[in-house]
């Protein structure tokens, strides 16, 4: 087993609004191993893109880290600084946003915008700075490479901006990718390609990164390991074979089958019933009771634990789903 | 969009500047008419160039003479073709081109303009991006609170204020005239003397204050607006400075109104100070104006407003040439 990079102890990241306090993460604790591609699964609300914002402190007023430790090679970085977890942003640890039509200045040139990347983390002169531009910009598939880096965004393609905004997150080395559904706002045929460059460029560079995603599909192919959340909690975690194939959780077994199936022979999708409650009027109890084919009584009354199911699976469940033989 | 060749480019442009050049002369035609039957409307100009006792014969000979007797289409055409000759007319009252009398003191104006100007925008845009920036900090709420101050007060009542504590009071700086100037390339100018700075401080304050307020809030509004966006997020996931991001990334965003206003402000500064020129005997081309009035100085007047006009125009043409240099999404057509 290799070393952690990052683990991430009881993290809490809450929003003071002015309708109610919102816990849009909630106590959630998992790691991420050198190397390796954790999926962050959920649907919208879940907190999947606030542990992302919490990790590189990205979290603006009215949200607030309230607790827990994010330790990134053994240092905690909710207890950094601001001048050094600027270090950290970008340097160590980049991002990849959603949306490549508005994650890039449209006043500046592509290549200054990567440029400022490397002047930020590295001390490369200017020419060094320039060849390693134009190398990241083949590298992620982009053809005639010097003349683009005089380009505008807006002279791109959708697709093309975002292999431009992965340039931009791998052009400093960093060790942590967080990609914040990198391929969400893109065709499905531009989506694979930029997910088998995404996978091809980190493991060449030997960098891990957390995908955050509500595509299980995504997931699947990407992932190493998967953690579900569900209303800022991490209902299950666990490698992605088991998670996919025999999945504990009540939840994660309705999002897989919610996944529509080219040999199945039903005519209407099946869905997960009811809608995700509102995060503010949270009791205690399992906050998916209601919506669980599963549910007890004793589901309302106390409120999960994550706990081992299997060897390489926990799930936040009072009646975890058995091992299913296939 | 394709990448253009350079040569493409320097074609684009030169089509750019032509109707550019073509709209500006449609403007300033359009402006002619209207200055034109404007000053037909507004009484007898024979009555302000001939004594007082004169006789029916000579009124009507003095009106022959300056052409008073022609109809408005034929007094209107020797008044453009004069125009395009660049002979502006005679003002009645010094008896001297009135294209003179108003480039004489138009540096005046200028400077003054200038020094506000540049006041106004250097306080104005910091602020404005920190407010934007911080909408809800007590300082950001003080500084859009100052700025409503700044829109409402009066400048003449500002001015007055001004002469009387500085001035008047702590007798600290002069409360009219330009002081003491020095001929550079053939303007008399106040800014290269300490005793011309004196002089020009206050009226400048005055006028710069409506325009530091107006800045300041659309640059706030932009700023607002432009830090809500993805790319600012992005630059800051990058690891960039809070400096770098607001006056780096933020701000170049947010300029475009900005700019916009600048450009009017600047106009408006330029051909109305006139109130500011009064209250602080600033021997400027607005006061001229207020004079030429009180006077009937038709041949002034007429040319101040199309002088006016022209550098509305102007300013104009620049401003949407700075667009193209702020966002590359804006081209030339």
């Amino acid at each position: 087993m290799s070393e952690t990079l990052l683990d991430i102890r009881g993290l809490k990241t809450h929003f003071h609004t002015f309708s109610g306090l919102v816990k849009a993460v909630d106590g959630v604790s998992f790691d991420v191993r050198k190397g390796e591609v954790v999926g962050l699964v959920g649907e919208s609300g879940g907190g999947k893109s606030v542990i992302g914002f919490s990790i590189l402190r990205l979290i603006e007023p009215p949200g607030r880290i309230e607790a827990g430790e994010i330790l990134f090679d053994g240092e905690d970085l909710t207890k950094k600084s601001e001048v050094e977890i600027r270090a950290v942003r970008g340097g160590e640890i980049a991002m990849v946003f959603q949306d490549p039509m508005t994650s890039l200045n449209p006043v500046y040139t592509i290549g200054r915008q990567m440029d400022e990347m490397l002047q930020l983390h590295t001390e490369l002169a200017e020419p060094a700075r320039r060849a390693r531009c134009i190398r990241m910009l083949e590298d992620v598939g982009i053809s005639e490479a010097e003349s683009r880096l005089n380009a505008y965004p807006h002279q791109f393609s959708g697709g093309m901006r975002q292999r431009v905004v992965i340039a931009i997150a791998l052009l400093a080395g960093s060790r942590l990718i967080i990609a914040d559904e990198p391929t969400t706002a893109l065709d499905v045929t531009v989506q694979s390609q930029i997910l088998k460059l995404m996978r091809r460029q980190i493991s060449e560079r030997g960098a891990a990164m957390i995908l955050v995603t509500h595509d299980l599909a995504v997931v699947s192919e990407m992932a190493d390991r998967i953690v579900v959340l569900y209303c800022g909690r991490v209902v299950e975690r666990g490698r992605t074979e088991d998670v996919i194939a025999h999945p504990a959780h009540p939840y994660t077994r309705g999002l897989l089958d919610s996944i529509p199936r080219i040999t199945d022979r039903q005519h209407r999708l099946r869905q997960i019933p009811g809608t995700v409650p509102d995060i503010r009027e949270l009791g205690s109890g399992c906050s998916f009771r209601e919506r669980c084919f599963r549910a007890q009584p004793l589901c309302a009354e106390k409120t999960p634990e994550l706990a081992p199911v299997r060897q390489t699976l926990d799930a936040a469940c009072h009646f975890p789903l058995e091992e299913t033989k296939a | 969009m394709s990448f253009l060749s350079a040569t493409d480019g320097i074609t684009v442009l030169i089509g750019y500047l032509i109707k550019r050049l073509l709209q500006m002369a449609l403007v300033l035609f359009a402006v002619s008419v209207i200055v034109f039957l404007m000053m037909s409307f507004t009484g007898d100009p024979v009555f302000m160039v001939i004594p007082i006792d004169s006789t029916a014969a000579e009124i009507e000979q003095a009106r022959r003479l300056l052409g008073l007797d022609r109809s408005l289409l034929s007094q209107y055409w020797i008044f453009v073709t004069n125009l395009l000759q660049g002979d502006f007319g005679r003002s009645y009252v010094f008896r001297q081109p009135a294209m003179d009398l108003i480039l004489e003191r138009l540096p005046a104006t200028i400077e003054m303009v200038l020094v506000a100007i540049t006041l106004a925008t250097v306080i104005a845009v910091p602020l404005g991006v920190f407010a934007g920036a911080n909408p809800n900090r007590p300082i950001s709420r003080g500084i859009m609170a100052g700025s409503l101050l700044g829109i409402s007060l009066p400048g003449f009542w500002v001015g007055m204020m001004l002469i009387f504590f500085f001035s008047v009071r702590y007798q600290f700086l002069p409360s009219s005239g330009r002081g003491e100037t020095v001929q550079f390339l053939g303007l008399r100018l106040s800014i290269l003397t300490g005793d011309g700075w004196s002089h020009i401080i206050l009226p400048a304050v005055t006028l710069a204050l409506a325009t530091l307020a107006i800045i300041l809030r659309i640059t706030r509004a932009g700023m607002m607006e432009v830090m809500r966006q993805d790319y600012i997020r992005f630059a800051r996931a990058k690891g960039a400075s809070r400096w770098h991001i607001l006056f780096g990334h933020g701000l170049k965003n947010a300029l475009i109104p900005v700019v916009t206003i600048f450009g009017l402000q600047l106009g408006d500064l330029i051909a109305f100070a006139t109130i500011t020129e009064t209250i602080f005997a600033w021997p400027g081309t607005g006061k001229l104006l207020i004079d030429s009035i009180y006077r009937g100085d038709r041949p002034v007047i007429v040319v101040y407003l199309m002088l006016t006009a022209f550098i509305f125009v102007a300013i104009n043409f620049i401003v949407d040439i700075v667009y193209t240099m702020i966002d590359p999404r804006i081209a030339v057509k």
